[in-house]
């Protein structure tokens, strides 16, 4: 059965490392849904989020892959039970000039806040699960979306398996 | 001590034990070109026709010695001409490393005269890839890229070094050493051995991994503790002597009707170091119905790709098969044994043994040949006629292009291979077909001296996609039936090799007689039947029930 899944990666922060992931789901033939991916503590060593599609045989396949890369130091499955996604959401939505209840209403029930206030649009940011991202795009729709920016899910494991812990690979000791 | 890029490289190379490198000089090597002449007597180089001639080179070169080869090429054509011998060598896990140069640093990346990314153009077909933009890398960059591609699943890795950094100067200790993994732990054999004790009718499916393991030993023993008849991949074709009764040949496509046919009646299949090419196993569903399989491989992404249900056990092949001999009772099942025997006896029905086919002529020139000679071959029906018709005895005596399907990869294979067995009598089975595209390196074997025995399977037709076209295109022949003039007795003399023309078998064994090679190639030219095919044959997607034998 296809359904979204998680992969966490730790990988050495150097050019062309981005490429050789990419290329190897290109390569595959799977799709990737989201990618994000930052510095660690140590600036040698980034950690990657990546969002994709496919049934058991796929991740398995995707992370079996991943690890064999020179420069994927870890790669784990993220699975949804076992593990917090959130996603960061910037909008701009049209305005009309009757007050925006409609949008400041929407904003408050997700807790998002408005960054700009602009003469004909807001652009306003949101925190969350990538379905509640989802969800609350859907809602914007009918106001009128200018543009958006989502920032790819960031995901971490809430047990004790499945840490993606830098300090096997770091070499800084300290 | 002080040196330059170049002359870190070569240092680099025969510290890691490379004797003999394979390349072609050019603008952007000229600088390790140099740092080789002065190295000379310590490193030899063997210059090619054309630099995919030097990578297949280093991949036979490889492939016999159980050891990494290594190309050297210039930058931009000479990088891009690498392409299909990386290829080649990454489809088959053959452990090479590919030196190329590279513009200088400050060039790179403005289209300078003959740049390219070769590292973005090489990144699906290598293990990994390199450029050292800093020459305080390159000591460690050689060292890891020799790891790399002798390590776990072999495979191949490439080097771009830049000319200035070829150029630069650094200190030199040559004592990197590649970082020290945590050993992995004994794989879990548990399940494996359970489904060994509860099977009735176990068979061995062997491949190229035995063989990178060194694992003949072990597999052979497996097979006589549990009575189980091997099957051999084309890679692993060489890791059970042909000897061994209940060895079944190669089984697939253009296998042998007993693996086939064992197979599909076992209820146990043991898997070593395989990844079940699709050419391997037909319709996988039919493959797999009746039986359970242990998959052993030292890829885990292997287990559970192409085959999905079955035990996974990832790891070395040698070590875990101790460990499973360790834990596994003697096994007999005589009726089994008897019956696979049986399959054994119907495959080698023989034919007219006086007309002049692919398969006397092997046996014939096999006669002429030791143990341990090397055999290279291209790609097409000499090729499965050599997998079919000769008998391997020994590990790494067999050259040939099995995931890539290289045509074209023969003749720089052989000199490799030759070069690697202290340039011993060497065998190349290659087709007119696949010896048109790289037949330049006779030249390479003339200035080497090297005793290669070229047989020609010449049929004046590329006969493998022709049978295609005979059994499943209505006999449309669309470009397959060459109407060439090439004379290859006096083009082998041209390039200054040996040659003639044999049409009968009486002629081949008068030739043979009157003194194989020792001091340069000599070409046979055998004028074989267009229409003759390879059987069995099972076509692609089928299974047992679909073997075509004639």
């Amino acid at each position: 059965m296809n359904e979204r899944f998680t992969v966490g990666l730790i990988v050495t922060n150097r050019h062309g490392v981005l490429n050789r992931i990419a290329g190897l789901y290109g390569k595959r033939g799977y799709n990737i849904d989201s990618l994000a991916v930052g510095e660690t503590e140590d600036p040698n060593i980034s950690r990657m989020t990546i969002v994709s599609t496919g049934d058991r045989y796929i991740s398995t396949q995707v992370v079996r892959q991943l690890n064999k890369l020179y420069d994927v130091k870890l790669a784990v499955l993220l699975e949804e039970g076992d593990s917090v996604s959130v996603e960061h959401l910037l909008i701009k939505i049209k305005t009309n000039g009757d007050g925006n209840g409609a949008i400041t209403s929407l904003l408050n029930d997700y807790g998002g806040k408005i960054l700009e206030f602009g003469n004909h649009f807001i652009v306003a940011d949101l925190t969350g699960e990538p379905k509640k991202i989802q969800e609350f795009i859907k809602k914007c729709v009918p106001l009128g979306i200018i543009e958006l920016c989502r920032s790819g899910a960031l995901a971490l494991s809430t047990g004790t398996s499945n840490i993606l812990s830098i300090k096997d690979f770091s070499d800084n000791k300290s | 001590m002080m040196m330059t890029g170049a002359q870190i490289l070569i240092e680099e190379l025969i510290r890691h034990g490379t004797e003999t490198v394979f390349g072609y000089p050019g603008g952007a090597v000229l600088d390790i070109y140099d740092a080789l002449y002065k190295s000379a007597d310590r490193i030899e180089h063997v210059i090619s026709a054309h630099e995919q001639g030097a990578a297949h080179a280093a991949d036979g070169y490889a492939r016999r010695k159980g050891k990494t080869g290594v190309v050297i090429a210039t930058s931009g054509p000479g990088a891009t001409n690498l392409v299909t011998g990386i290829a080649n060598a990454y489809l088959d896990s053959v452990p090479i490393v590919a030196v190329t140069g590279n513009v200088a640093v400050p060039l790179l990346g403005k289209d300078s005269f003959q740049e390219v990314d070769i590292v973005g153009i090489t990144q699906p077909i290598v293990k990994h890839n390199f450029v050292v933009r800093d020459i305080s890398e390159l000591e460690s960059v050689i060292t890891e890229a020799f790891h790399i591609a002798s390590s776990g699943r072999k495979g191949p890795v490439l080097i771009d070094i830049p000319k200035s950094v070829q150029q630069d100067v650094c200190e030199y200790k040559g004592v990197c050493r590649p970082p020290q993994k945590a050993k992995a732990g004994r794989a879990d054999i548990s399940a494996a051995v359970e489904a060994v004790k509860n099977c009735e009718r176990p068979y061995i499916y062997c491949g190229g991994g035995a063989i990178a393991a060194e694992a003949e030993d072990e597999v052979l023993a497996l097979s006589k503790r549990l009575s189980a008849p091997i099957a051999l991949s084309m890679m692993g074709l060489t890791a059970v002597p042909n000897s061994y009764e209940l060895n079944l040949g190669m089984c697939g496509m253009h296998g042998k009707a007993a693996a086939t046919v064992a197979q599909s009646e076992a209820d146990l299949m043991i898997a070593v170091g395989v990844r079940f090419s699709d050419r391997a196993t037909g319709n996988v569903e039919a493959y797999t119905k009746n039986c359970t399989v242990i998959h052993i491989d030292i890829d885990e992404a292997e287990l559970g790709k192409n085959v999905r249900s079955l035990i996974e056990v990832c790891g070395d092949a040698k070590q875990i098969l101790k460990d499973l001999l360790e834990s596994l009772p003697e096994k007999r099942n005589d009726e089994w044994v008897k019956t696979v025997l049986d399959y054994k006896k119907r495959d080698c029905s023989d034919t007219d043994k006086e007309l002049f086919t692919p398969k006397n002529i092997i046996k014939l020139v096999r006669g002429f040949f030791d143990d341990d000679t090397v055999v290279a071959t291209d790609v097409g029906q000499h090729q499965m006629w050599v997998m079919q018709h000769y008998p391997f005895e020994k590990p790494r005596t067999l050259l040939t292009s099995g995931g890539l399907g290289t045509m074209g990869y023969g003749m720089g294979a052989a000199i490799g291979g030759c070069i690697a067995s202290g340039r011993r009598g060497t065998l190349l089975f290659t087709g007119d077909g696949s010896f048109g595209m790289n037949l330049n390196e006779l030249a390479t074997a003339v200035s080497q001296r090297l005793p290669l025995l070229i047989i020609l399977f010449n049929n004046g037709a590329l006969g493998m996609v022709r049978q295609w076209q005979c059994l499943f295109y209505d006999e449309r022949y669309s470009s397959t039936t060459l109407q060439r003039k090439t004379d290859f007795t006096a083009l082998a003399k041209a390039f200054g090799a040996d040659s003639c023309r044999v049409c009968s078998l009486p002629e081949l064994r008068a030739v043979l007689e009157s003194g194989v090679p020792c001091e340069g190639p000599l070409l046979l030219d055998c004028r074989i039947n267009m229409d003759e095919m390879v059987f069995p044959m099972i076509p692609p997607g089928g299974s047992v029930k679909n073997i075509r034998y004639d």
